[in-house]
């Protein structure tokens, strides 16, 4: 920690560091009832107090979607398949990425500075002490919170977004309910457009905790270390989500 | 009490020496903490007090030399020894440290809740007669940022004697206290020490204060302890870096300066740039 | 104290409103519900040529829904491909001298089979073959052919 870190001035060094890192992590896992509690403490934290964000951000962008699609698709006379459009854009795609991105700014960054002011104001040095370990207790909580917090988080963004999506089709535009919810079942299959979408939201709120987390633990006790490491949760959570995305996505198609 | 043999010592130190990456912080260090005394060790910002305190706590291992704490060698245990270890001594560091997301009541009681199978009425009794020791009983249910420095501090205090340990060690528990506060926390380490018969050692460089709490008291010097003995017999010492420490003289053994080159030569290079 | 407890009942309510989430989504908005909501049954047919017709596209009687193409194989005996198709419930009273054609919605749009009631008084059951069918339209065959049409002339 004696030289100044940037993000990509060592990206392997930097990767193995917190693989190194999460593997500690995991390898202390104990489940106790403590243990629970505080993970539902952090389920809290992060995911309820993101549900605000994640609502209107929702509703809008499906609001929108629908807006653009519906325009689109009209100029082929194919305005029926908005609801397939907008329900497989929003299960494969922009469900579980933008709302992973949306955690990273709204709880990511509050994790990290939050483990950054505990080492700097000696909380995690005074853990240690009580003989408590402090990755026990501060961060398999949150790493555990956000797996169970994120893909919680895109249903809710889910179905507020094809709410979005029904006010615009179907109360603005007269599109037909039953064919708006028909072509929707009749083209999204559950197993690997929604379930495949899941799998997503899983992997990403594990990538978006454990990044959180491990920016905090190893951010430099001061403002500015505080400050900097904040901003490369946000930048990492969102570069290496874009990327794992990818990936899942050419291995599940 | 001067003439502590090494049989009645809680703690001991024996050549020890720590370095921090190559800059040497401790060098061949002796050093003897009597068992149910109030032991002060003084001594300049930055001469290796808090690592003396990080070496008894083991988190920082001695490069030579042994820690022993008793009979346990601190450098030899493993992690669940560590632990077992720790749970027999309370340490109070620098800004108390108390969880911020917790109410004082929850604070102190979470070494209770880790660390015995206690129910919760019984902890709660425990907790509350913790908080009264220190006085803050009224306070348990306010979150630590409702409160002075001072009263963070003093019930960072009662959590860190929450487990009853024989061993208290305090970080700096004067700096940045008004002085009412500081009678108080002076009040509080004598008085805990005298009640419970335990061994407390307090790192501080508040000179004055020392002569009213501590039995023993010893300063450390650039990795060495320079004197030990009565806190009355340090302040009548003549060697020469006990009398700037005790007189605070800005000059002397401990250098004003930080090294540098001479400064002439300094300026005539910037002069020259 | 009795903060944290109603932390811990919030962060309940969450999760069990992510889990409402859930079922609804798999229920409305993918073809799970349809599997949950009403039976169904398979009907075969046989094309020569299927064209670009997809596993789930439409089966459709009148211009309405009735099904979904289940599979596509080819039958080893005749080398014809062999769909198979799940048809709703509700609709279980097809006269069995129904036709199936492949057709194309809109000049681009997607394949699906077309059904034209015959007036057979017997109704196909689970598992019957629709015999009188009709191959895709392929558009490089029609337009070969017009272009040999002409060249001949």
């Amino acid at each position: 920690m004696a030289a100044p870190r940037t993000l990509f001035a060592n990206p392997v060094r930097e990767l193995g560091r917190a693989l190194v890192f999460l593997l500690t992590a995991i390898s202390r896992m104990r489940l106790t009832r403590l243990q629970i509690a505080e993970t539902l403490r952090q389920v809290y934290f992060t995911g309820v107090r993101s549900l605000v964000i994640i609502v209107t951000c929702g509703f809008f962008v499906g609001l929108v979607l629908t807006l653009q699609t519906y325009d689109t698709l009209t100029r082929f006379g194919a305005g029926d398949a908005v609801s397939t459009v907008l329900a497989l854009s929003l299960f494969r795609e922009l469900g579980p990425v933008l709302t992973t991105i949306l955690f990273a700014g709204r709880a990511g960054t509050s994790i990290t500075a939050e483990i950054g002011l505990m080492r700097a104001t000696e909380q995690l040095d005074a853990l240690d002490l009580m003989a408590i370990d402090p990755m026990e207790r501060i961060v398999q909580p949150r790493l555990l919170a956000g797996i169970i917090a994120v893909p919680a988080l895109v249903l809710v963004f889910n179905v507020t977004a094809i709410f979005g999506g029904v006010v615009f089709a179907v109360f603005l535009m007269g599109v037909d309910p039953n064919t708006f919810w028909g072509n929707m079942q009749a083209s999204v299959e559950l197993g690997r457009d929604f379930m495949g979408g899941m799998i997503k939201a899983v992997a990403f709120g594990f990538l978006a905790s454990w990044l959180a987390v491990y920016y905090g633990w190893t951010a430099r006790p001061t403002s500015e270390g505080v400050a900097l490491a904040t901003t490369q949760t946000v930048i990492a959570t969102a570069i290496s989500v874009l990327l794992v995305d990818f990936i899942l996505s050419a291995i599940m198609l | 009490m001067n003439n502590n043999d090494s049989q009645s010592a809680a703690i001991r130190l024996e050549q020890v020496s720590f370095a921090w990456g190559d800059k040497p912080v401790l060098r061949d260090l002796d050093l003897s903490i009597p068992a149910g005394r109030v032991t002060a060790v003084m001594g300049p910002s930055g001469c290796g007090k808090t690592t003396v305190l990080r070496l008894i706590t083991g988190q920082q291992i001695a490069d030579r030399g042994r820690v022993l704490v008793g009979k346990i060698d601190v450098g030899q245990l493993k992690p669940r020894e560590l632990n077992h270890l720790r749970r027999n001594i309370g340490v109070l560091l620098q800004n108390g440290a108390l969880f911020t997301d917790l109410t004082c009541f929850d604070n102190v009681a979470l070494p209770l809740r880790e660390h015995t199978p206690l129910p919760e009425p019984i902890i709660r009794r425990l907790v509350l007669l913790k908080l009264q020791t220190v006085g803050l009983r009224g306070a348990a249910d306010m979150y630590p940022r409702e409160l002075s420095g001072g009263m963070n501090r003093r019930v960072a205090m009662a959590r860190a004697m929450a487990l009853d340990p024989d061993i208290m060690l305090y970080d700096e528990p004067f700096a940045g206290l008004d002085p009412i506060s500081m009678g108080t926390s002076l009040r509080l380490i004598r008085d805990i020490n005298r009640a419970l018969g335990i061994t407390s050692i307090v790192i501080t460089h508040d000179v004055d204060e020392v002569v009213q709490f501590a039995d023993y008291c010893c300063l450390i010097s650039e990795g060495r302890v320079v004197a030990k003995g009565a806190p009355e017999d340090l302040a009548e010492s003549e060697d020469e870096t006990v009398r700037q420490f005790m007189q605070g003289l800005a000059d002397g053994p401990v250098p004003f300066h930080f090294p540098a080159r001479p400064l002439d030569q300094d300026l005539l290079d910037s002069g020259a740039r | 104290m009795k903060s944290s407890h109603q932390i811990e009942f919030t962060a309940g309510i969450f999760l069990l409103l992510a889990i409402a989430a859930l079922v609804f989504l798999a229920v409305q908005a993918t073809d799970g519900g349809a599997a949950m909501r009403g039976e169904s049954y398979e009907l075969v047919a046989d094309f020569s040529n299927v064209g670009g017709l997809k596993p789930r596209a439409a089966v459709s009687m009148g211009g309405v829904r009735i099904g979904s193409v289940e599979r596509i194989e080819l039958n080893p005996d005749t080398f014809e491909a062999r769909v198979t198709m799940r048809i709703s419930e509700r609709y279980n009273d097809l006269p069995e001298d129904t036709s199936a054609s492949i057709l194309t919605a809109g000049i681009l749009g997607d394949q699906y089979i077309g059904l034209e009631p015959g007036g057979s008084p017997e109704p196909l059951r689970d598992g019957d073959a629709i015999l009188i069918t009709q191959s895709a339209v392929v558009l490089e065959q029609l337009i070969s052919r017009y272009l040999f049409n002409t060249d001949g002339e």
